[in-house]
């Protein structure tokens, strides 16, 4: 299985990313530049935190633009797995891969501290290794966390089982304690804590670790499956 | 040389006869210097980069004499003062890189600006090394937490902070914040920053290499920060507001930008000198470039990109604008160069040339608008000894007696006071705003004696800390500087590393002032003495005078920033109690010594006496006692027990660890309120399994440390404290927590 950690100008947990995959499961990894125009080499494409040209405008408003989101959008069509972390996630709600903003923080502050989350969609390619209502302990670190999107999309996505992580105490505002969401399909998923932060014991969480491992059985999963037919 | 000066400036006649020079901080006897350096009158422009090399924040005019009595060396160090950073190394062809700077006089106007500018500016000292800044850390001091304006100030300094800090993906793992009435007005913000390089990679600002293209790398150049070196260098007054002008305006997305442009470029191998444009801009980076490879450069001041039009030679080498280097490559290597910088996005022009001729030449539409020798700028600013003398408040000191006050009974409401006070209080409210967590390194975050940061591929880490307990420097400046070095030595020993070497940032008031000029003197020495003691020299730093505000000056706060080495990630320790039965020690002496503690300053309301002694033999044995003891794996947890005494330390290891303890100590002719908030030196906290508690006593033996077993942790979260079996407080660690948790957020919301 071959991962792609996008870089665009102003990433900053890119190499975060990066070592997660090789530490959690070992799996190869590249980054691949904001101006690449062909991710068919890859089956996981991570799209990292950071400040992606510096937030300016609107935070993932410019990356939006960026060659390379429209291979992200052709590999979401595919079915490829698509994670976008704190500002990925931004981006992805920008580029409308998911539905739904991030406004600033209820306390218009930056916020970094862990979150007890529960994982409210076990289902997901990104979620599979967890049990469903588990509890976890992610950090954040964003000042533009509280999720909001309109009613009818709000029932729509309870209806169709989108709200992957919520909060327990939730530390910006957000909807419904929404904390990650997936597309319809679930093979886009979106979500402000940073799971590659928690996978060592030396830094205080491993519950991340499961992230990174549920993406590897999905994909064996899908694969074995698409060999035995 | 032709002699055409821009439309809007003054000539060198109008600068001489109308002494021009003095609002640029140039004294009569030091333009006449420069009148025979040049065998001529200087120019506007070529004054007023004069005036920026030799003031004070560049040429360390007043403080030189001061900075030579530090210690500088030791086997670990690779680069001393001198450089944009100094280096120790860490083993296994690695090093660590790091240094302090103050960015005060900016943030007392433009708070979020002054703190962000100054963050970018340190971390461009670490890159430009040829390091790769790992974190941040920050050391600030505000008024009362009570005006409107302090807590304007405060409120702006950590988001200036934060909003750079974030944005370009360094973390921001530790600091410290102080609250006193001495820094109304004049806040004091120094940002440290440190950084990781492999031996072979390490950097100079050199400009080797005659014919060689001189290469500016950055965004343009706008008219913002003119003369902030010089701003830097003089008392803030009511006009202060005025000059926002010289405060420059950070792009944190840009320096990301250019440093990792930067680092890629000194990656290909292919840099011969590479320096950042901090205090000065182009006029000091240029200037010292040419200086330390003993050459001259020439300067096409119409190549340098610009953010306005109609830019004047002299704003251009004033300009203070973020974000900028300068580097030299040979000519053959420059479109490898060019080719980094584009892919980056990053605006990159040849601006100048080496040359051999040892002067800084500087065209402007085809003219020559500035000639001087190089060395002239560099080296030849008047050294000042300025004049000391004791103040009188230091011998009055002397006869009051800080321990006859009534004593207080109320221990418990005391311990809440102090908790309470924002200098002792969580800063949660402060490093949640920083991104403390960022490149998955930080394995002690900010709130334990030291923050800890893990160095990849290795089982090391490196411990860092900054300190200043500035009341004891400003009650007596030897002492106090004696205790800054110790204190942070206490903190990283404490977080199970051995202490490294330290970058200083030296916050004092006017050095015009002979009172004020003494305590330079003494806190300098101080700091000397102890830094020889415990082995840790000082490897750079930054000197920040004219602190003044209405008051007078603010206290004499000289920050210590210290890294030490964590040999294995075993040994990291933290301060909070770890389980139910553990023994807890008391390492140390406690006398009664309250002059400059906090309780002082909160149950009295003063600050006053002398402070507590220190001697530097115990406090050494005390350190290799507690580190031998870590790296032998007999210690739970540690704590230095510093404003607050002993009652505050306890407190804070229950709060940490979430457990209680019950504590019983002997009064040994002490009197309780004494014994539970005294701040005697060289003192640490130590708890240990009930099972190694023995062989921790034999091993601190064997190290002559003095050290009491006082009680154990217990599961229910309450601290009790027995004197001579009589117990004098019972508090539920919840309500101390709330208590400590709640006092800096209720300030500020």
């Amino acid at each position: 299985m071959k991962f792609a950690v996008l870089v665009f100008p102003g990433s900053n947990c890119d190499i975060d990313c990066f070592k997660a995959v090789e530490e959690t499961i070992g799996e190869p990894v590249d980054y691949v530049w904001h101006t690449a125009t062909d991710l068919s080499a890859y089956d996981c494409i991570l799209v990292p935190g950071g400040f992606s040209y510096g937030d300016y405008l609107r935070c993932g408003a410019i990356s939006q633009f960026a060659p390379v989101m429209a291979e992200v959008a052709k590999a979401a069509e595919q079915g490829k797995y698509i994670l976008g972390i704190c500002n990925g996630f931004q981006i992805l709600t920008e580029a409308r891969l998911l539905p739904g903003a991030l406004l600033r923080n209820g306390s218009m502050k930056f916020r970094c501290h862990d979150v007890v989350l529960t994982v409210t969609n076990n289902k997901t390619p990104f979620t599979l290794d967890y049990a469903e209502g588990e509890e976890i302990i992610i950090p954040i670190a964003h000042g533009e966390g509280n999720y909001y999107c309109d009613e009818a999309t709000l029932e729509q996505m309870k209806a169709n089982d989108q709200i992957v992580f919520q909060y327990g105490d939730n530390p910006n505002g957000s909807l419904h304690d929404i904390a990650g969401i997936s597309n319809e399909r679930g093979n886009v998923v979106g979500m402000m804590p940073h799971p590659e932060r928690a996978v060592n014991e030396l830094l205080g969480s491993t519950d991340g670790k499961k992230m990174f491992t549920s993406i590897l059985k999905a994909w064996r999963d899908q694969h074995d499956a698409a060999n035995t037919r | 040389m032709t002699q055409q000066t821009p439309v809007k400036e003054p000539t060198a006649e109008q600068v001489a006869d109308q002494q021009l020079y003095k609002q640029m901080g140039v004294s009569d006897t030091e333009f006449d210097l420069i009148c025979g350096f040049l065998g001529r009158k200087p120019n506007y422009t070529e004054i007023g980069v004069f005036s920026v090399m030799w003031s004070e924040h560049c040429a360390y005019k007043n403080s030189k004499p001061l900075l030579r009595r530090f210690p500088t060396d030791g086997p670990r160090v690779l680069m001393g003062p001198g450089e944009g950073a100094g280096i120790v190394d860490i083993g296994d062809n690695q090093a660590v890189v790091f240094k302090i700077e103050s960015h005060n006089h900016p943030s007392a106007v433009e708070p979020y600006q002054g703190a962000a500018t100054g963050v970018g500016g340190i971390i461009r000292d670490i890159f430009s090394m040829g390091a790769r800044p790992i974190a941040s850390l920050n050391s600030l001091r505000f008024g009362k937490l009570e005006s409107d304006r302090v807590k304007y100030l405060f409120e702006h300094v950590v988001g200036g902070i934060a909003g750079y800090g974030n944005c370009i993906g360094i973390p921001t793992v530790g600091g410290e914040v102080m609250f006193d009435e001495s820094y109304e007005g004049n806040p004091l913000v120094n940002a440290m920053c440190v950084g990781l390089i492999d031996h072979d990679k390490i950097q100079r600002g050199v400009a080797k290499g005659v014919g060689n293209p001189v290469f500016y790398v950055g965004p343009p150049t706008g008219r913002d920060g003119i003369h902030g070196a010089t701003f830097a260098s003089e008392e803030l007054t009511e006009e202060s507001e005025a000059r926002k002008t010289a405060v420059q305006v950070g792009d944190p997305f840009m320096e990301k930008l250019v440093m990792e442009s930067c680092l890629e470029l000194i990656d290909s191998g292919i840099v011969l000198g590479i320096q950042d444009m901090g205090a000065a801009g182009l006029t000091c980076s240029s200037a010292e470039m040419a200086s330390k490879a003993g050459n001259g450069l020439e300067l096409y001041l119409d190549q340098v990109p610009q953010r306005e039009e109609g830019m004047t030679p002299y704003e251009m080498m004033l300009s203070e604008s973020q974000e900028r280097m300068l580097f030299v490559v040979e000519p053959k290597d420059e479109a490898q160069a060019m080719k980094i910088f584009e892919r980056w996005g990053v605006i990159c022009a040849k601006v100048g040339k080496v040359t051999d001729d040892g002067r800084l030449k500087l065209y402007h539409h085809g003219e020559v608008v500035g000639d001087m020798p190089v060395h002239a700028l560099v080296d030849e600013c008047p050294v000042y000894n300025k004049p000391s003398s004791v103040p009188a408040y230091y011998e009055q000191m002397a006869n009051i007696d800080t321990v006859a006050f009534d004593e207080v009974t109320d221990l418990s409401g005391a311990l809440k006071s102090v908790l309470a006070s924002p200098t002792v209080a969580s800063k949660a409210w402060v490093y949640d705003q920083y991104d403390y967590m960022v490149r998955t390194s930080t394995a002690v975050r900010p709130g334990s004696d030291a923050a800890v940061v893990l160095v990849h591929g290795t089982r090391k880490a490196l411990a860092m800390t900054t300190d200043c307990n500035s009341r004891f420097v400003y009650l007596d400046p030897e002492v106090g500087g004696k205790i800054a070095v110790s204190e942070a030595a206490r903190n990283i020993v404490c977080s199970g590393a051995e202490p490294l070497a330290i970058t200083d940032n030296l916050n004092f008031g006017s050095p015009e002032k002979p009172d004020i000029f003494w305590q330079m003197e003494q806190s300098v020495d101080g700091m000397a003495t102890a830094c020889r003691a415990l082995e840790t020299p000082v490897i750079g730093g930054n000197v920040s005078l004219y602190n003044e505000n209405t008051r007078g000056s603010i206290y004499p706060t000289p920050v210590v920033g210290m890294v030490g080495l964590v040999h294995d990630t075993d040994h990291i320790t933290t301060q909070g109690f770890k389980q139910d039965g553990d023994v807890i020690f008391l390492l140390g002496e406690t006398k009664a010594e309250l002059g400059g503690s906090e309780f002082q300053y909160i149950v009295q309301g003063k600050t006053e006496g002398r402070p507590p002694g220190l001697d530097l033999v115990v406090e050494k044995q005390l350190l290799d006692g507690v580190l031998d003891s870590i790296q032998s794996g007999l210690v739970q947890s540690a704590h230095d027990l510093s404003e607050g005494g002993l009652a505050v330390a306890l407190a804070e290891s229950c709060i940490s660890g979430k457990l209680g303890a019950k504590i019983a100590l002997e009064s040994s002719g002490l009197r309780n309120d004494h014994l539970l908030f005294s701040e005697s030196q060289s003192r640490i906290l130590l708890s240990a399994t009930a099972a190694q508690a023995d062989a921790l006593e034999s091993k601190l033996a064997e190290h002559k440390v003095p050290a009491r077993r006082i009680g154990n942790v217990t599961s229910a979260a309450q601290l009790q404290i027995t004197v001579d079996g009589k117990q004098v407080l019972a508090e539920e660690v919840s309500s101390l927590r709330q208590v400590w948790e709640d006092a800096i957020p209720c300030l500020m919301n």
